[in-house]
């Protein structure tokens, strides 16, 4: 399985469709305030790192995800 | 402050109220049929209802509702668990068991209390939901109170489903996969054949809601599992009274006995009032009428077909075929408070809907169909539409 960096790297690459503000990503940009994503670019932003890594990542965990810092580690304690 | 988060609703109210717009919470003043009111002030043809086979102005169901109301008297004032299971909510399960052809069925007070509270209770800690991305605000509602692990799959889209049910493996045993019958912003109807192969290859349990589809589809009016003939691989119909059946409830049914003991599990029943005995009579009538008069689903296919095929030819973006609901989806907020409103002015009452209750950024002018409409009613509808294009509120390459 894919290790916190790798997940970050791929979150910031997929982000950069939807990074409409263009402003620089790092592990504490916060998707909703920072990027500015709204609730339907969150999924869309979630399917994609699904898609490429071939996980399910469950709803359960996003009311604790602010950052992208955050969800990369949520998902590699999710898929260690 | 404890009303910040309500902001953004606030400015869109007041940006409404601005363009002298009521299209939330318009107040229908009287009704001259299943078909037709006062809403406002304005005359209007109801085109948002969902009223799809007219049952709610049915001299029958009207006439059992009446007679239950003499009987039982306004409201059972309890519980099915605590004095209000009368003799009513029980002959309406048995009677819905019987039209699933399953032996087990439970009523609800609503629809929504029906999928909130199935899916909150049939999966737990340690379970997993499989849900459709576009599922209704209930069974959203539903999961995220029952403590499972809940997954989302692309909306109608069974080679996500696949996927995500493969990535499981020995999970799938505690997984309950649910999806609609007809989706009930555009009116799509879900690829069950497809789904439910796909249950049958990795396991889990099957749970359809037919709150759109229920009079709508199917041989005998059951919904989309049986136009899909794959009822055979699903574990629980779920699904409403206010909509075909034109009153107000909820239901689901299951060949597993283990509904039976579900049953004192499902705080959504446990905890409200039981249905009046009015509702449940007339509810009861109206489940008569679907099964013994299947010409009414074909009237409602014939108007919906009359205003899908209508809105195409006009060059509207209506969704990939013809159903009960017909929405024409724009791009632009302000340009879609226009056209509700022009319509409305015109007589045409139909459901404007603005993200997040719409499956994307789009704004939804969502009509549905009745087979109550008359043809020259749904003419009126389209004539509508083409008013709006001849005035210039909507043009094809506008339109989303």
């Amino acid at each position: 399985m894919a290790d916190y960096q790798e997940y970050l790297d791929f979150m910031f690459g997929a982000l950069d469709a939807l990074n409409k503000k263009d402003i620089t990503l790092t592990e504490t940009t916060d998707l909703v305030a920072d990027v500015g994503l709204s609730s339907l670019e969150v999924m869309e932003f979630i399917e994609k790192i699904e898609d490429h890594f071939d996980i399910s990542i469950p709803l359960n965990i996003l009311p604790d995800v602010n950052t992208i810092g955050e969800l990369a580690r949520k998902v590699q304690a999710l898929n260690p | 402050m404890l009303f910040d988060k309500f902001k953004d609703m606030a400015d869109f109210q007041t940006e409404l109220a601005s363009n002298d717009v009521t299209p939330f919470g318009a107040v229908t003043e009287e009704l001259m049929s299943a078909t037709e009111g006062v809403v406002q002030g304005q005359r209007v043809i109801l085109a948002g209802t969902n009223n799809y086979l007219g049952l709610s102005w049915d001299p029958r169901c009207i006439a059992a509702a009446r007679d239950a109301l003499q009987r039982w008297g306004t409201g059972t004032t309890g519980s099915r668990m605590a004095n209000g299971s009368f003799a009513e909510h029980v002959a309406l399960e048995r009677e819905m068991a019987d039209f699933y052809g399953v032996g087990h069925a439970i009523c609800f007070s609503t629809g929504y209390a029906a999928t909130m509270g199935m899916t909150a209770t049939l999966a737990g800690p340690g379970d997993v939901i499989l849900l459709d991305a576009d599922s209704h605000s209930s069974i959203y509602s539903g999961v995220k109170l029952s403590g499972a692990e809940v997954i989302r799959f692309k909306h109608s889209d069974p080679e996500d489903l696949a996927k995500r049910l493969r990535r499981l493996g020995e999970r799938t045993q505690n997984t309950l996969i649910v999806a609609e019958g007809i989706y009930s912003m555009l009116g799509d109807v879900a690829p069950l054949q497809e789904i439910a192969a796909v249950k049958r290859e990795y396991g889990g349990y099957l749970m359809i809601d037919e709150a759109h589809s229920m009079g709508a589809m199917g041989e005998t009016g059951r919904g989309a599992a049986q136009a899909a003939g794959i009822e055979a691989d699903v574990d629980f119909f779920a699904g409403t009274f206010s909509k075909s059946l034109g009153a107000i409830g909820g239901f689901c049914t299951s060949r597993h006995p283990e509904l039976e003991t579900i049953r004192y599990c499902i705080r959504a029943y446990i905890f409200t009032a039981s249905s009046s005995p009015s509702v449940v009579a007339s509810t009861r009538e109206a489940l008569r009428i679907i099964r013994d008069e299947p010409q009414l689903q074909d009237k409602l296919w014939s108007n919906a077909r009359r205003l899908y095929d209508g809105l195409t030819s006009m060059g509207l973006p209506v969704g990939p075929a013809a159903s009960p609901v017909v929405a024409v989806e724009l791009e632009d907020r302000a340009q879609a408070i226009r056209c509700w409103k022009a319509l409305f002015e015109g007589g045409i009452y139909c459901n404007l809907v603005v993200p997040p209750a719409s499956p994307s950024t789009n704004f939804l002018l969502r009509n549905s169909v009745s087979a109550a409409h008359s043809t020259e009613q749904i003419d009126t509808i389209l004539a509508g539409y083409r008013s709006l294009m001849d005035a210039g509120l909507l043009t094809t390459d506008q339109a989303a």
